[in-house]
């Protein structure tokens, strides 16, 4: 076709246009306070242990303070979860407390935006992946558990289900919200109380959620919020008032659980990191798989325990899926997680982002080619470009451990079996991605793939009714669907 | 008391999410237990009763497309409705003779009941479907699929809890419905569709036919494209005819009473299964 | 050319047009539709959106495809497509009037003098269902009459029978009779059943020689939307890729809201580039899309919404 007169004017309105000047969510919704106290018994207090500030990691600057609960306040979080279970939540018909959950997954839908705003703010992620992911799934947790809480004779066929008691919930800042719609919906729908420890980093939507569940009129002491960093969850873990411990974060601080809770009947189920193998055969839809690749690595900076982190890409295709890689890494908007348009946010924190910066510049040393696309970063803030790590021999440090952001190991592979062998060469087992267009291998690597979540021709798919959880040091037990529901319950055969 | 003349209610169908009269122009009569004319209801006839089949026809597909998730917080919705009219039916139901507490106990019953249901929808796969242990390598898959369309019919004294009992779990499964009901019970079926209208409850997912069971059932019996009956409400003498003739085309037949368990769910489902080899 | 291969799923065209063997890659759809989901939900504000609006106004290929269609008509919509807004001189004209080939020499006149280009529908629109020769026959005329653009139905008889090289040769012979004048090669999206045979059907247009792609006739319910848009777009991606060509991409049917443009705007932005913001290489077939883009633009510049009967009917 001829080219137009005004082409150059042309040119300046397309790079204006694909610029996307920034679209900023307000942050009015949000009513912020200086302080803020712990939530025990239906009452906000000031926590004995003095307080911590929480920042935002866009800016690095102070949001709010929070309490630093110590080992007396999560004594009183405890037997406040006692005598709440005792005197009231766990005779409650349960019909009732299905309407009780029901009406927090209500109240979470209201308030959607002025939680999606917070968490952004608190931790760092876009607002679109708060807003249209962790929010909606957050809402749907409490509404799936909330249909369980009158159900419970079919939870386990046959046998008979009563609540554990009082359940310690500790839950890390990659998603604040959801992990603790995650802990508090089957923990709650199966009739226990819960004493609740968010991150030290990203602890003011869960305070907010203490708010919203105080407007469901909720029993004081059903769900109880003991803000603080690690000395207040290992103070959790070790409170012997405590039925079970529920625990999503390191695969470090899992085995330091798993130790301290030893000897006691204290039931545990750990949620800890992975190194997710990304599988992509030659005849895979390659378009799509791209697009599965990135967001299985950048999605949520690269901050998910089940992140695709290891590509294993058949030989065949590998320098056409590398090359289409980094033309689509080029077009990764990095930015102001308030930005609409934002596809990657800001590093957690500051401590995080060291810890990335180390692993790539070991992964350079050991003689790793590292490519990361171009364009600014914001001067304040934590910042990482997306990046691809390649010529990996597969035992250099990057290759084996959890790097928890956006950072890709690439490697090849000729056959299935080999692909299995490589993939699962490794003491985590929590997430695996197939892509090829053939149902039967698709079926065939499952089988073999050691992962507790195996997703086909997708990636990052999290339903209520889906239960999720990892093997061997990926940690044990599972969340969602009736098999997380289990782990709530104390089943038992039913009296003849 | 004032002197304002009130605005009396006319009762109609609810078909295909519009509140026709009968085709007939024919109603039955409501009247309180003293005698007095509460109003008169349309009377469904056999047409109105093949256009709500038509419409539940036309509306099941796409109903049953939905996730479960979705369904369940549909029924959630009608749970929140009902909330907010519960003095308008408690009223229906005290004019034509139930006793205040009685009236109470039956809108509360319904609303919890469609509480009930709504958090079943995302349920019943776990417990109805599954992963088959088949000697081969093969992924055998059964889950529950709703049956289509369902004629209902609610007892004449049952209330609304009579009537949403056997609606919910229905729908749930993911089937569309025609409900049929008449006696004590007219008034607050005619209303019901209102709280469906406005309960995000796609159109022609429910209809609501007033009318009388022992002419519209035999119709309901003979008719091809409906694939359930439950018979509940149903008058006993009449249950062995109906069931006789749901055998040309095999249709089922159920009366579930509307119990809030696993075996209504059933009833309102069936299983699929599904192979796929998992060897390269 | 001689149809297809396939091994391990993948199809292989021998593109002879084009010179090389061509791959057609499989498409996931629900992840391309989650895609496309993503891209046209970009939040396009201020000044990006003011450009995008532009832009868009200047992709327009304003249409009218009626059997009651008059020269008084063509007139009408001739005098919008040069000055879309008779209140703002500096909104650029569109980039063509389609019309049918009966009407190629009202639009050629009322048009002469602009940049506005004069784009036939031709070829037994929208059905394609007749005789080889004669379609050949109208697209000549067409050209003949003053057409500078054509757009030509694909045979999705053939196609969906699995008669590629049908498909192809009629192509080849369409772009033959053209000349001098550009090809559009309408897929008829909605009637091909799945994203792999959109995919399909694209390449095979590229092959043939088409210089550009487009959705739909308009003519059916189902068009133009995100995820076919993102689908074509691909497609042409990766057609360059492997032949070194460039193929224009063009989106009809349906497109009324300045919002769905800009979501479109943002699909080909990020999947082929900025460099294919330009007439030459992105259309949008609509008319009363541009209704939406000028009250948007007079909103921007007023700060009042405007009426929809301020503006000129056509």
């Amino acid at each position: 076709m001829a080219t137009t007169d005004s082409a150059p004017e042309a040119g300046d309105l397309a790079q204006t246009f694909a610029g996307y000047v920034p679209s900023i969510e307000s942050r009015d919704i949000v009513e912020l306070r200086e302080s803020y106290g712990l939530v025990i018994d239906g009452e906000e207090r000031e926590s004995r242990g003095g307080s911590l500030a929480t920042i935002d990691p866009s800016s690095g600057e102070r949001i709010a303070e929070v309490g630093a609960g110590n080992a007396e306040d999560v004594d009183d979080a405890v037997v406040a979860a006692r005598r709440a279970f005792e005197a009231g939540w766990r005779d409650l018909a349960p019909r009732v407390r299905a309407k009780y959950i029901f009406r927090i997954a209500r109240l979470l839908q209201d308030r959607a935006r002025e939680f999606a705003v917070l968490e952004s703010m608190d931790g760092g992620k876009p607002i679109r992946e708060s807003r249209d992911i962790d929010i909606p799934l957050s809402a749907a947790h409490l509404f799936y558990h909330a249909g369980w809480a009158d159900k419970l004779e079919y939870a386990v066929p046959g046998m008979s289900a009563r609540p554990l008691g009082v359940v310690g919930q500790i839950i890390p800042w990659n998603f604040p919200l959801l992990m603790a719609s995650w802990k508090i919906a089957p923990a709650l729908a199966c009739g226990n109380t819960v004493v609740l420890k968010p991150a030290e980093t990203t602890p003011l939507t869960a305070l907010l959620l203490a708010d919203l569940i105080q407007e469901a009129d909720l029993p004081p002491g059903v769900v109880n919020v003991v803000t603080g960093a690690g000395e207040t969850g290992a103070a959790l873990v070790s409170h012997p008032g405590v039925d079970k411990i529920a625990f999503t974060g390191s695969t470090g601080v899992g085995k330091q659980i798993r130790r301290q809770v030893a000897g006691t009947k204290t039931r545990l189920t750990l949620e800890l990191g992975g190194k997710g193998a990304h599988v992509v055969f030659e005849d895979a839809a390659l378009d799509q798989a791209v697009e599965g690749i990135v967001d299985g690595i950048f999605f949520n900076q690269g901050h998910v325990c089940c992140a695709g982190s290891r590509l294993l890409v058949q030989e065949s295709i590998a320098d056409d899926v590398l090359n289409r890689l980094r033309r689509r890494m080029e077009r990764l908007r990095v930015g102001d997680p308030l930005d609409k348009n934002t596809d990657v946010g800001a590093i957690n924190s500051h401590a995080q982002l060291e810890r990335i910066q180390e692993f790539v510049e070991g992964a350079e040393a050991e003689g790793c080619r590292i490519y990361q696309p171009g364009g600014d970063l914001p001067e304040r803030g934590f910042w990482f470009r997306p990046t691809l790590v390649t010529g990996l021999g597969g035992s250099e440090r990057i290759a084996r451990e959890e790097v928890f952001g956006p950072v890709l190991t690439v490697q090849t592979f000729r056959t299935e079996a080999e692909a299995v062998a490589k993939a699962n060469a490794t003491r985590y087992g929590l997430s695996a991605g197939i892509w090829t267009e053939k149902g039967s291998r698709i079926l065939w690597m499952a089988e073999r793939l050691h992962a507790g979540v195996i997703w086909a021709n997708t990636f990052n798919q999290f339903d209520p009714a889906s239960p999720f959880g990892g093997v061997r040091e990926s940690g044990f037990g599972r969340e969602g669907g009736r098999h997380g529901l289990q782990e709530y319950l104390d089943v038992t055969p039913v009296a003849p | 008391m004032t002197d304002r003349l009130s605005v009396k209610k006319t009762y109609k169908l609810f078909i295909g999410g519009a509140f026709p009269r009968s085709e007939s122009g024919r109603t039955m009569v409501v009247t309180s237990p003293e005698g007095a004319v509460l109003a008169h209801v349309a009377k469904a006839s056999r047409k109105d009763l093949r256009e709500a089949v038509r419409a539940a026809r036309a509306a099941q597909q796409s109903w049953s497309d939905r996730a479960p998730y979705n369904r369940g917080q549909i029924l959630y919705r009608v749970a929140e409705i009902l909330e907010g009219r519960s003095a308008q039916l408690r009223s229906e139901l005290e004019a034509v003779g139930y006793s205040a507490d009685n009236a109470r106990a039956d809108v509360e019953t319904a609303i919890d009941g469609a509480i009930y249901w709504a958090g079943f929808a995302d349920k019943l796969d776990h417990l109805v479907g599954g992963v088959n242990p088949v000697a081969g390598p093969f992924l055998n898959l059964s889950h529950a699929i709703p049956l289509g369309v369902c004629a209902l019919a609610a007892p004449d004294d049952g209330g609304i809890r009579g009537l949403l009992g056997l609606i919910a779990p229905a729908i749930m499964a993911g089937n569309s419905v025609v409900a049929i009901a008449g006696g004590r019970s007219a008034l607050v079926t005619s209303t019901l569709g209102e709280v469906f209208a406005t309960s995000d409850v796609p159109a022609g997912v429910v209809n609501l036919l007033t009318g009388d069971h022992r002419s519209l059932l035999p119709w309901a019996a003979d008719h091809d494209d409906i694939d359930l009956m439950d018979l509940s409400g149903a008058p006993v003498d009449v249950v062995a005819d109906l069931e006789a003739r749901a055998a040309q085309n095999l249709k089922r037949v159920a009366r579930t009473d509307g119990t809030e368990d696993i075996n209504t769910a059933r009833a309102f489902s069936e299983i699929k299964t599904i192979w796929h080899p998992a060897r390269i | 050319m001689t149809a297809t291969s396939r091994s391990s799923g993948k199809v292989r065209l021998d593109g002879t047009a084009v010179g090389s063997t061509i791959a057609v890659s499989p498409v996931d759809g629900l992840a391309l539709e989650a895609r496309a989901k993503r891209l046209a939900g970009r939040s396009i504000k201020r000044e990006s959106k003011r450009a995008g609006l532009i832009l868009a106004t200047t992709f327009i290929d304003l249409t009218t495809l009626e059997g009651c269609d008059t020269p008084g008509k063509v007139g009408a919509l001739c005098a919008r497509a040069i000055r879309p807004d008779p209140e703002d001189p500096s909104l650029p004209s569109v980039a063509a009037v389609c019309v049918y080939p009966s009407l190629v020499g009202v639009a050629r006149d009322a048009l002469k003098g602009s940049e506005v280009k004069v784009a036939s529908v031709a070829g037994a629109f929208p059905s394609g269902q007749s005789y080889l020769p004669e379609r050949l026959d109208e697209i000549r005329r067409a050209v003949a009459g003053g057409a500078d653009e054509i757009d030509i139905v694909l045979n999705r008889g053939a196609l969906l029978s699995g008669k590629l090289d049908v498909v192809h040769d009629e192509i080849v012979s369409a772009k033959d009779a053209c000349g001098q004048a550009h090809l559009k090669t309408i897929l008829e999206t909605g009637e091909l059943g799945s994203y792999e045979t959109i995919r399909l059907a694209s390449m095979v247009a590229m092959a043939a020689g088409s210089d550009v792609i487009k959705t739909s006739t308009g003519k059916l319910p189902r068009a133009a939307t995100p995820p076919v848009a993102l689908c074509m777009a691909e497609a042409i991606r990766d057609f360059q890729e492997q032949t070194g060509q460039v193929v224009g991409l063009k989106l009809a049917g349906g497109i009324r809201r300045s919002k769905q443009a800009l979501g479109y705007l943002a699909i080909v932005a990020e999947t082929l580039g900025t460099d294919w913001l330009t007439p030459d290489r992105f259309r949008l077939g609509a008319s009363s899309l541009l209704n939406d883009i000028v009250l948007q633009l007079r909103f921007r510049e007023t700060g009042r919404y405007g009426r929809l009967g301020d503006l000129p009917v056509d």
